[in-house]
């Protein structure tokens, strides 16, 4: 009762539907090439327009390749999807931030960056990770392409109310400790569905404390709990960061709406379902080990042991250290890998590029280890040059590539092959995620860097 | 797919297994369709095939011994990526109940808007499932939508299981959700004009 999710969620409401889900307004709906053209053609089979076409952005990220983007993608079967957004958005009458723009990039950091994501707002997108957009004071969640189609045609949804929950983290991060590990720690503290039903509100001292940039990692990884969705309060961090931004108010239109804005805060008698506390000093820079990311623990540890595990998970945790040629009770420092893999709506922004570039600096790539640093958009590309970044890197022996979701789940050629070892800034490390076969420790853009330089699984804190 | 769903009794396909994600139901590398067609040929497909494409026999899917139009499998199903590919291959496959002790919240969504029904079971009914199925892979499930019940016929061990009524109704009439919201346009006008959008 009276908690911030509850505001924002009661002010969208429609009408609630008798014995069934709440009709729900949604204010923006991104749409990426994988998961919407089903459902354009859905509104074609059934002779429907957008009902609000000016609130719907699209923009390519999946399969765009991450080098030659002016030219014409290789692979036919990624050019028919990406061309297909831009046709379905032309149809439709939808803005469209084309491949190669200056303001494409990856959609959960294309939408914050332009300002489109706004304290507030209820936010869609047929993509798990759209929890990202939270961290501006946003209910945003990730939604099926059936779904999708709901909002195109009526630009609602019919969804359960999720329960509340409150996850606070206080006191303050050590050296070499960011938003990631908070998420991973936070993971391996509740598993992947330790959140399933809920909507997350992370409060307390550290997430204050972090960026925005480190709230959107955060939020980011809120599904990898299982949760609905994550978010968090707007404050003077988030008004500061939206301001001036291409699609902000502005002028009046500005005033009132920090006004409102201000307003978004869980009451001091706000009630929540569940409500969780931790310790930042108990994090340190964490490593995952397993094929979810729930399976993480800190650099220094050692992976568990089956001790106390029922029978069906331990059948399910032993196919997973088989598959990443792990065994209970290793500590993985020394542990030498192969690839490394800097991007992704997780960690993908300019400030990853610093954190990375300020470990590298001065130093050089491990000549066993292939690095793929990819920006998250074309935005991050430029402040990445305009910081003289890129000299940084590439002193080290670093190139840059150009921006997309990549790696992270392999649909363009960025693939790692079977049984090598990726340390990867991303979200996921399912089988097969990173390419067939592929082997992937989720990790910090500073344990990326580290072991970019080692070769191997390295604790960043030694190295700074 | 707007399939009507009423009762189904069915032999079941045992998958027992914990946090089965979607990217395990439907690699990425598959979903660069434009279309709902053909999901189903590469239902679990890495678990399914080798490199080279050939059945790995050990995988249930590759197994005469099980069969029908429910999976049975470890909690929660479905986690990871939103994509509703991952429902169109389970759906395509031909299987019309999933029955776990617990499924992720998108997928379990995406199964219902493409009339596959999640069956959420508590754990000590799903092992004795698996312990049934594994005994007489004959053994027959009896999924009751109407009275919102599932009963496992080798020990006549029955649970009753949720679903709203708005969503069953759905399912038993083979409406979906735009049928619905469609219907209900003028409601979202009124809300616009509240709300100066």
């Amino acid at each position: 009762m009276n908690t911030l999710f509850d505001k924002i969620w009661d002010a969208h409401i429609v009408q609630e539907v008798e014995d069934g889900p709440t009709q729900l307004y949604i204010d923006r709906l991104y749409c990426h090439e994988v998961t919407s053209p089903q459902a354009f053609a859905g509104m074609r089979n059934r002779g429907l327009k957008c009902f609000r076409p000016n609130q719907i952005f699209c923009m390519p990220d999946h399969n765009t390749p991450t080098h030659d983007q002016d030219k014409p993608i290789e692979d036919p079967v990624s050019k028919n999807q990406v061309d297909t957004l831009e046709k379905n958005a032309a149809d439709f009458g939808l803005t469209h931030f084309g491949m190669n723009t200056l303001k494409n990039g990856i959609i959960h950091v294309v939408g914050p960056e332009r300002g489109l994501s706004l304290p507030g707002m209820t936010i869609v997108c047929g993509d798990s990770h759209t929890s990202t957009h939270g961290a501006m004071g946003a209910v945003a969640f990730g939604i099926g392409t059936s779904e999708v189609e709901m909002v195109m045609a009526s630009q609602c949804i019919l969804q359960q109310k999720p329960k509340s929950m409150r996850i606070r983290v206080n006191g303050k991060l050590d050296k070499g400790v960011t938003a990631k590990d908070v998420a991973l720690y936070l993971m391996s503290k509740i598993s992947t569905s330790g959140a399933t039903g809920y909507f997350i509100e992370y409060a307390g001292d550290v997430v204050e404390d972090l960026s925005m940039e480190g709230r959107l990692t955060l939020c980011n990884l809120s599904i990898e709990m299982g949760a609905r969705g994550g978010f968090i309060a707007p404050d003077e961090k988030t008004f500061a960061y939206v301001k001036g931004r291409e699609y902000a108010p502005k002028g009046e239109d500005w005033d009132k709406a920090v006004a409102y804005w201000k307003t978004l805060k869980s009451g001091n008698d706000a009630v929540f379902d569940k409500e969780l506390q931790f310790d930042g000093a108990d994090i340190e820079p964490m490593v995952t080990y397993g094929t979810n990311p729930g399976m993480g623990m800190g650099i220094t540890q050692s992976i568990p042991t089956t001790e106390g595990m029922g029978e069906a998970a331990q059948a399910s945790f032993a196919k997973s250290l088989n598959y990443m040629g792990f065994k209970p009770g290793e500590n993985l420092l020394g542990k030498k890998i192969d690839y490394v893999f800097l991007g992704a709506c997780t960690n993908g922004r300019i400030e990853d590029f610093r954190s990375f570039a300020s470990l590298v600096k001065g130093k050089q790539k491990a000549a066993n280890v292939i690095a793929w640093l990819v920006p998250g958009s074309w935005m991050v590309d430029q402040q990445i040059r305009e910081e003289g970044l890129d000299k940084v890197l590439e002193e080290a022996g670093f190139e840059i590539r150009q921006p997309g979701c990549s790696a992270c789940l392999a649909m363009n050629d960025d693939k790692i092959p079977a049984g090598k070892y990726s340390v990867s800034t991303s979200n996921r490390n399912f089988e097969g995620r990173q390419g067939p076969g592929a082997r992937t420790i989720l990790a910090s853009p500073l344990v990326a860097a580290a072991a970019a330089i080692t070769g191997k699984i390295t604790d960043p804190r030694t190295l700074m | 797919m707007k399939q009507k769903f009423d009762i189904i009794k069915s032999t079941c396909v045992p998958l027992p297994l914990e946090n089965i994600d979607t990217d395990q139901i439907i690699p990425a590398r598959f979903l660069k369709a434009t279309d709902k067609k053909g999901f189903g040929d590469n239902l679990f497909r890495d678990w399914r095939y080798d490199k080279q494409g050939n059945p790995i026999k050990d995988f249930v899917l590759n197994d005469p011994t099980y069969g029908g139009v429910v999976l049975v499998a470890g909690k929660n199903f479905g986690s990871g990526s939103s994509r509703e590919h991952a429902a169109w291959a389970i759906a395509g496959y031909g299987f019309r109940v999933v029955v776990s002790s617990f499924f992720a919240d998108i997928h379990k969504n995406n199964e219902l808007n493409n009339f596959v029904l999640p069956v959420v079971v508590s754990e000590a009914f799903l092992q004795e499932l698996f312990d049934s199925i594994y005994t007489n892979p004959k053994m027959e499930v009896v999924v009751d939508l109407p009275n919102q019940t599932i009963t496992n016929t080798a020990t006549g061990n029955s649970e009753s299981f949720e679903i709203n009524a708005y969503k069953k109704h759905c399912l038993m009439n083979g409406l979906d959700d735009i049928d619905f919201l469609l219907e209900n346009k003028d409601k979202i006008e009124a809300w616009e004009r509240k709300h100066e959008c």
